[in-house]
């Protein structure tokens, strides 16, 4: 592993080991609130959608109303001579034919295409002088279209006469299909065979702060303010459409109201907000309304998977096999992931196939872990269903097929994993095996409990860049590319700097999420902010350390390892040590300030560093209304050293409402008829409330010392929180009244249909 | 246009044509738009959707003089005109709560309320819960909470604490979670919000206001 910091002046030497792991830490870890708590709370944080910027002008985007549709005509006229109206882009305009989404054979659209592939398609735009009168305008301009049929329902998109997203069809590349060993053997071989189709629903991100973005031109240098979870992958994205050097776009990203994976990539409202900008010559703010947010900013698409397992009468799994499918809506990504299939569980014989389709739908884009939550979903019902057949605790059986090893990535093993922790610790710290052992009331009301694990498949992107700088008084200036979405990444840098250079975390200002400013962090999404940026803030700041403890020895005449630093001030080891306040060296008056620049150390090589978790839920079922209440959650998590117990446990919890939404309650419906959404509104499209959630909800953090993941010991844990999170709750539900949800969201006519046909059946 | 302010509190002021309501604005301006006396038959008097009308609004105690449209909403001016933005639009049709402010003490959606309507009450924001610069019990107790993490439906969620805790100073925990289920999070902070408010609670009992 290579010694990755360095200072400009530190003239070679020091700094040039892997630190060693941390033992006890002083802040890090601590339940401490958030550095930046007081302009949230204020009302002062200025986000994205609060800008103003001095004759800045409000854009609006004209959209396609049908699932698929060739814009004939545009009428511009009528919108030109509204009040306030500066001016009008179309697929015409000068600069306006920018391709968009790359196929294998080239852009499969450009950003106003008339070829319109789903509702809400961008057809053309305004700017005015406030967001009304850009909106009244939008909504004159006159648009020509010729409907042509549609498919919506992924289920009929691959038939031979169905409507053609593509040219090509509505197959996005082949099945591709993923073997292990030999599951016919696997399932000869098993005592108890288990084989369930699962649905899973379209759930939408809708962060709470639209999709918005402000764009300024100064000469032929670009400023964007954007609400996104990564500057730099916006600022790649948007130097590409607009064919400008990297150098010349700026992208900012400071507050943002949540992301959940639908602001990684570049939005054509970001695009349109330049184009706009460049030709009237003013700021111009671009922000989508929350009904065109589930329509073009992403979805988390639904899965339709069929699974088959086996085991032994010992709980030992020999054979999983399965095939996943779903749509990506109409234009190229990912719908599904089999990683778990693969990897959660010890399993010889595995084999899985996965089909992405095409739609007349809005795309999809990564939602908190794609692909997870509905695989695990499928799996950890099925592993249940398992457990029951061969009558075995869940837990117990989950515990028999626990790995150390990647199967799917050549057995590499895991740098730790406390998989088999969380699921004991968890069950006793959630009183599993009493709640388990409580008779079944007789009533209407029913209660259950269920457990699912869970595990994340990504390790993060190896590279940062990080600055530290101490000022002659002692204040520090943290300086580092990430975002942060609300999971409260700048408070636990800032934390890491605290640890390392012994001030207090009030005296640390963070400068973050700005290409201008700030050097490179990828994009906060997959779990990896933690884990990439703080290793790298680490570096940063031991090597500032390095050069205040050197300028301490010289003015004190001691041997650098009779120093260390605490409290803002160098102190001299022994009883009564003396204590030289950072701002009294007098060789750091003289520089100003010292810098250290820290890069992430680069992954342990051969092995893997993953996050884990175990969810326990209790729920109480109405076997009259097929009403289900989650009463309380446990969640059991490995994501390895706890930086800030106060912002672990929110997000660990904010990972359960979310599962909570995905298992009860949230389902994009679109009208077969028409192929428009119809739920494309948070009345109609539920999010759980304050009175959906647990009204009791435990976070457990397992800690494995990790020392060998990074220089810090995290592990990601956004994804994971959230991953097993409604499997566990699917799991109470058959616990609570014997049918298996299948289908999700288990909404109360579901529910109800599934008990009646119990009932049946006797 | 002519406009003539009347006296009755949940009466909008300045009277609109339904048709002229619904020719310019979403739905949620025609909820608020139907908010008046029922039984109410006296014909409105018909204000143009943007013909700008005079308006006196008292925000944190301030007094503004302003000239807004009909169908602007007490969000819009607020944000807009009065810079104001720590109260969020978050759907702009009475269904997140993250534009909730207080009128007459009680929580209201900013987005459901006309800037026409807000007329002759009180009307009380986020930043007007601040003690100069310093943070307010409810506002502490947020921050103290760690009780969100993108922050966006924070200020909302604060205002919707604080108009429960102004009615219901020491409210069980069943009640904050039916009294602040009309605030969205989309980030899930809901179990710290349950214990800010009580800490809040807790905190305002020696005299917070
Ligand atoms: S913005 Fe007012 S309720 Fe959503
Ligand atoms: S804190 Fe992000 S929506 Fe509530």
């Amino acid at each position: 592993m290579s010694p990755v910091c360095f200072a400009p002046d530190s003239g070679g030497g020091g700094g040039a080991s892997t630190p060693a792991p941390w033992g006890e830490t002083k802040v890090v870890g601590a339940r401490l609130p958030r550095v930046d708590a007081y302009e949230r709370v204020s009302g002062s944080a200025v986000y994205t959608l609060d800008l103003q910027l001095p004759g800045m002008l409000h854009a609006a985007i004209v959209r396609c109303p049908h699932a698929h549709a060739r814009v004939k005509r545009i009428d511009t006229a009528k919108a030109e001579t509204m009040p306030g109206v500066r001016g009008v882009l179309t697929g015409e305009s000068p600069g306006a034919a920018i391709p968009w989404y790359q196929g294998r054979e080239g852009p499969l659209s450009l950003l106003f295409d008339p070829h319109c592939r789903h509702e809400g398609e961008e057809v053309a735009a305004v700017a005015a002088d406030t967001a009304l009168q850009a909106h009244d305008a939008a909504r004159a301009v006159v648009v020509e279209y010729e409907e042509l049929p549609f498919v919506v329902d992924p289920d009929k998109a691959l038939a031979p006469d169905a409507p053609k997203v593509h040219d090509w069809g509505n197959l996005l590349g082949q099945p591709r299909v993923t073997t292990r060993g030999d599951v016919a053997a696997g399932f000869a071989a098993a005592d108890a065979v288990v084989e369930m189709t699962f649905r899973t629903p379209v759930q939408m991100h809708t962060p709470m702060e639209v999709h918005v973005s402000v764009a300024q031109w100064d000469g032929d240098r670009l400023t964007v303010w954007d609400s996104t979870q990564g500057v730099y992958a916006i600022r790649e994205a948007l130097a590409g459409a607009l064919k400008l050097p990297l150098a010349s776009v700026r992208v900012v990203g400071h507050y943002m109201g949540g992301g959940f994976g639908s602001k990684l990539e570049l939005g054509k409202y970001t695009v349109i907000a330049a184009l706009l900008a460049r030709r009237l010559g003013r700021p111009v703010k671009a922000a989508l309304t929350r009904e065109e947010t589930f329509l073009v900013a992403g979805n988390r698409p639904s899965n339709v998977i069929t699974l088959k397992a086996g085991a032994k009468r010992d709980g030992a799994l020999t054979a999983l096999e399965a095939r996943l499918s779903g749509p990506v809506g109409a234009y190229p990504t990912s719908a599904v992931s089999a990683y778990q299939i693969g990897d959660l569980y010890t399993c010889p014989n595995v084999k899985f196939e996965t089909t992405n389709i095409l739609i007349h739908a809005g795309k999809a884009r990564p939602f908190r872990a794609p692909g997870f939550p509905s695989c695990n979903w499928a799996l950890e019902q099925v592993v249940d269903t398992l457990a029951e057949k061969l009558g075995l605790d869940p837990v117990e059986l989950r515990l028999k097929n626990i790995p150390t090893v990647s199967q799917l990535n050549d057995n590499a093993p895991y740098t730790s994993t406390g998989l088999a922790r969380c699921l004991t610790e968890g069950a006793v710290a959630f009183g599993w095996t009493e709640a388990r052992r409580r008779p079944k009331t007789a009533g209407h009301l029913r209660r259950g409990v269920g457990v699912a694990a869970g595990m994340w498949g990504y390790g993060g992107d190896p590279n940062a860049t990080a600055i530290v700088t101490l000022y002659a008084d002692g204040s520090v200036n943290l300086n580092t590319g990430a975002s942060d979405l609300g999971t409260g990444t700048k408070t636990v840098l800032a934390m890491v700097v605290a640890e390392e250079l012994g001030v207090a975390p009030d005296r640390i200002q963070v400068e973050h999420a700005d290409t201008a400013t700030t050097k490179f962090a990828p994009s906060s999404g997959g779990s990896q902010t933690v884990l990439v940026n703080s290793p790298a803030v680490r570096a940063a700041a031991i090597e500032v350390k390095r050069q205040v403890l050197e300028i301490a020895a010289r003015q004190l005449d001691k041997p650098v390892g009779d120093l260390a630093v605490a409290d803002g001030a160098v102190v001299v080891a022994g009883a009564g040590g003396k204590r030289v306040p950072f701002s009294e060296l007098k060789g750091l008056g003289e520089r100003r300030m010292l810098v250290g620049v820290g890069m992430r150390h680069p992954h342990p090589e051969g092995k893997l560093a993953l996050p884990f978790a175990a969810q326990f839920a209790e729920v109480e079922v109405d076997t009259r209304s097929g009403a289900v209440r989650v009463l309380r959650v446990l969640a059991a998590q490995d994501s390895g050293r706890v930086m800030n117990r106060l912002t672990f446990n929110n997000q660990v919890f904010g990972g359960v409402v979310q599962g909570l939404g995905f298992a009860l309650t949230e389902e994009r419906v679109l009208d077969r008829a028409t192929g428009k959404m119809v739920n494309a509104n948070w009345h109609d499209y539920k999010v759980p409330t304050m009175l959906d959630s647990p009204a009791e909800a435990e976070c457990l953090p397992i800690d494995p010392h990790d020392t060998e993941c990074n220089t810090v010991g995290a592990k990601g844990l956004g994804e994971p929180a959230h991953i097993p999170a409604a499997t566990a709750i699917a799991n109470a539900i058959h616990d609570a009244v014997g049918v298996r949800p299948l289908e999700a969201p288990v909404t109360p006519a579901r529910l109800v249909a599934l008990l009646a046909a119990q009932e049946r059946k006797g | 246009m002519a406009r003539k302010p009347r006296d009755n509190e949940h009466t909008c002021p300045h009277g609109v044509s339904r048709r002229g309501f619904l020719g310019s604005l979403g739905a949620g301006a025609v909820a608020a738009a139907t908010l008046g006396r029922p039984g109410e038959t006296a014909p409105p008097e018909v204000a143009d959707a943007v013909e700008p009308s005079k308006v006196t609004l008292l925000v944190n105690g301030r007094r503004h003089r302003l000239l807004v449209e009909p169908r602007w909403t007490l969000l819009h001016v607020l944000r807009e005109r009065l810079g104001l933005t720590g109260s969020k639009p978050g759907c702009e049709r009475g269904e997140c709560g993250a534009c909730t402010v207080l009128i007459d003490g009680v929580p209201r959606y900013a987005c459901l309320t006309l800037a026409l309507e807000a007329e002759g009450h009180e009307v009380t924001t986020i930043e007007g819960l601040m003690r100069g610069e310093e943070l307010g019990p409810t506002q502490q107790a947020f921050a103290a909470e760690d009780a969100f993490q993108c922050g966006y439906c924070t200020p909302g969620q604060i205002m919707a604490a604080e108009g429960l805790l102004r009615a219901k100073p020491a409210p069980t925990v069943a009640e904050i979670r039916l009294g602040m289920s009309g605030n969205l999070c989309r980030c899930g902070a809901y179990p710290h919000i349950v214990k800010a408010v009580r800490r809040a609670a807790e905190a305002r009992k020696g005299g917070g206001r």
